[in-house]
């Protein structure tokens, strides 16, 4: 490990440091002042947890593919994924934002409760499952059964989505421009209104996609039939 | 009662083994409702238990412990195998995870006062941290269960271990069910979720499935938490031998197997009755499991389901486990059923010793509701000093049967001190019938 005169960037290299110790490194950084601000992993090789359980207002970028659970966690540091995520990339995230510049594997920013979760390449599926206030926005596609028992937030795609979106959703908001294969039980299109576009508009921005339009949108929603049980129902679940 | 219960039988008039009164009565209720029935406490039916064994005793080929004068040790502690801080408690009997939701504020601060009392630990549960259980429990377990309602790194980090919720006693298989009538503002807030709705939580954690994903996602939670915290895997009793041996390779320090007559708030009594295997048999399959793979004692073990006596303490830790949990003898012990509200629970159709709404949210006693009115009834601290001293009863009897089986500590209860009553019992421990050497099954039993 060791700090770049030039950049002020501390490098860390995985193939030399255990990831106990990077997470450890990380987690001792000082809640509001943390020295240094930004981090390089490289030589990541897929490794699992690499940056997880962050608190503290730093930049770090993982030069390379991770595993499981990148950033799980996350709390006000940005931490950006110059690869593949595998599993549960920001998976419970509070804040702070999570780039993925390749694509991300099953279970994307799943259970997150705050922050930006920007995937540029496709995520598989259930993205978004469970979310409870998490942003997610992806480039390309997303996987079958995505958004499922979704709270709260907004889930943007700005490709296809696979079956079962949105299946006995909340009250998150999901965006798809491109074709959705089919919706889950109590998931239903919604009307676009204004205050919608202005929401999406923010997304995108956020995410750095200023070159997409976000009239091409379609929004998903629940119908809220679910919410109370009624036995009439019972040929939904 | 029915007149026929109530004194008013008469000859000619037979009862149905098949079609019972409360068969009858639930057929109706169905066809009136047209929505299966939704209730609390644990299975109702009659299951091989720990009443089915016996303990042997000291006499000339044993040398029993003086009652009142020599030590009989119970403290415990666990997880060991990989957390750089584990549990140290007094007594092997912790309070199981239910939620702030299910129950009221004052019953979960009342949960943590009389486990700190007693020298235990308790537990969260499928809505969260509340900052009053935090603050009056000095050792809490904090619950990462599917639906990851309230889930946030921050009490990851304040809680003194974390328990991996896989499945229940009540319903393995099944996800968490709140009514939207306990559905109040602060439990919608700690849940992210509409007020009033009737929740369903998952029964799938969103970020795992299966044996392999669970390692690396108990690395995760090491890793958030720099390998403090002992890590516990819950599972509800079914496929027990394969889940434990599966759990303890996943790494955990702990395992929980909750047999089928542990509690719940809100289940399918369809559920309840009818999925799952007895604490009985999940006590031997989870011994087994460790035994096999050199981890008995080195991954501790804790049960729980139907634990309502220090015989019950007694004879589940001669079995192998290393502690037990309660928590509908907990609530019982803080005034759930008590007489003193027979009258309004006969208001709600109920009444003493038969209470098991607690999905209803109207509970006279204040433990199962968030409604303020009857919440406020409840006492947390004389709540907690009754469910303390209730710890201390199990306790002390556990002791007593130890110490008449020459053992200076719980632990050194083993299964050789056990006989069984029944063949059913006696297939299911593992432990011969009473007065023969035969054990139904012995070898093959998995």
């Amino acid at each position: 490990m060791a700090v770049e005169a030039t950049t002020g960037v501390e490098l860390v290299d995985l193939e030399e440091t255990s990831l106990r110790e990077l997470n450890r490194r990380l987690h001792e950084l000082a809640a509001d002042d943390p020295q240094p601000r930004r981090w390089r992993v490289v030589n990541s090789n897929g490794a699992h947890a690499v940056a997880c359980g962050l608190n503290a207002p730093v930049e770090v970028e993982v030069a390379g593919h991770v595993g499981y659970y990148c950033a799980g966690m996350n709390q006000r540091a940005t931490v950006r994924i110059s690869g593949n995520a595998g599993t549960g990339v920001a998976e419970n995230m509070m804040s702070g934002i999570v780039v993925v510049d390749g694509n991300a594997s099953q279970s994307a920013g799943s259970s997150g409760r705050g922050g930006l979760l920007v995937v540029h390449g496709d995520a598989g599926a259930r993205c978004g499952i469970s979310m409870k206030g998490v942003d997610i926005v992806v480039r390309g596609s997303i996987g079958h059964l995505s958004a499922f028992m979704a709270q709260r937030g907004s889930l943007v795609v700005c490709g296809d989505a696979g079956e079962a979106l949105g299946d006995s959703i909340y009250e998150t908001h999901v965006y798809v421009r491109g074709e959705v294969a089919g919706l889950g039980a109590d998931c239903v299109e919604k009307e676009l209104r204004a205050h919608h576009r202005a929401e999406l508009r923010s997304l995108l921005d956020q995410a750095g996609f200023d070159d997409v339009d976000p009239g091409g949108f379609r929004r998903y929603g629940s119908a809220r039939t679910l919410y109370s049980f009624r036995i009439d129902n019972a040929g939904a679940y | 009662m029915s007149a026929v219960g109530a004194g008013g039988w008469r000859p000619g008039l037979r009862e149905s083994h098949l079609y019972d009164r409360n068969v009858i009565a639930e057929i109706q209720r169905a066809a009136r409702e047209g929505i299966y029935d939704i209730r609390g406490f644990g299975a109702k039916r009659r299951v091989p238990h720990f009443d089915d064994l016996l303990l042997l005793g000291a006499s000339i080929s044993r040398y029993p412990l003086e009652g009142y004068r020599e030590r009989c040790g119970t403290d415990v502690v666990l997880g060991t195998r990989f957390a750089k801080k584990p549990l140290e408690l007094k007594i092997p009997v912790t309070i199981a995870g239910m939620s702030f939701g299910a129950l009221s504020a004052p019953a979960k601060e009342a949960l943590g006062r009389a486990a700190t009392e007693a020298g235990t630990s308790t537990t969260t549960g499928d809505g969260g941290m509340t900052p009053e259980e935090r603050q009056h429990s000095k050792l809490l377990v904090y619950q990462v269960l599917p639906s990851r309602y309230g889930m946030n790194p921050d009490d990851l980090r304040r809680a003194d271990a974390i328990e991996i919720v896989v499945g229940q006693g009540a319903k393995p298989g099944g996800g968490g069910m709140l009514l939207g009538h306990k559905i109040s503002d602060r439990v919608a807030e700690m849940r992210d979720l509409p007020k009033g709705i009737d929740q369903r939580s998952a029964s799938r954690h969103p970020d795992w499935t299966g044996p392999d994903d669970l390692e690396i996602k108990i690395i995760e939670l090491r890793e958030i938490t720099d390998w403090e915290k002992p890590v516990f895997v819950k599972v509800g009793a079914t496929r027990t031998y394969y889940d434990v041996q599966l759990a303890v390779k996943a790494g955990a320090d702990v395992i929980v197997v909750d047999g089928m007559q542990g509690g719940t708030a809100a289940t399918q009594d369809v559920f309840i009755e009818h999925v799952g295997i007895p604490t009985l048999p999940a006590v031997r399959l989870a011994v087994q499991a460790l035994t096999e793979l050199g981890m008995h004692r080195r991954v501790q073990l804790i049960v729980s389901g139907g634990i309502r006596t220090g015989a019950d303490v007694a004879k589940a830790l001669a079995l192998g486990a290393d502690a037990t949990s309660i928590g509908t003898a907990a609530l019982i012990a803080m005034g759930d059923n008590s007489p003193e509200y027979d009258e309004q629970y006969r208001a709600i159709g109920s009444a003493a010793g038969y209470y098991d709404g607690w999905q209803a949210g109207l509970d006279p006693v204040g433990i199962s509701t968030q409604d303020d009115e009857l919440a406020g009834r409840f006492d947390p601290v004389l709540g907690a000093r009754r469910l303390a001293n209730y710890l201390r009863v199990l306790t002390l009897e556990a002791q007593t049967l130890a110490r008449a089986c020459g053992k200076s500590h719980l632990h050194n209860l083993e299964p050789e001190d056990l006989v069984a009553l029944t063949l059913e019992a006696a297939a299911m421990a593992g432990v011969p019938l009473a007065g023969t050497n035969w054990i139904p099954g012995a070898g093959d039993a998995r």
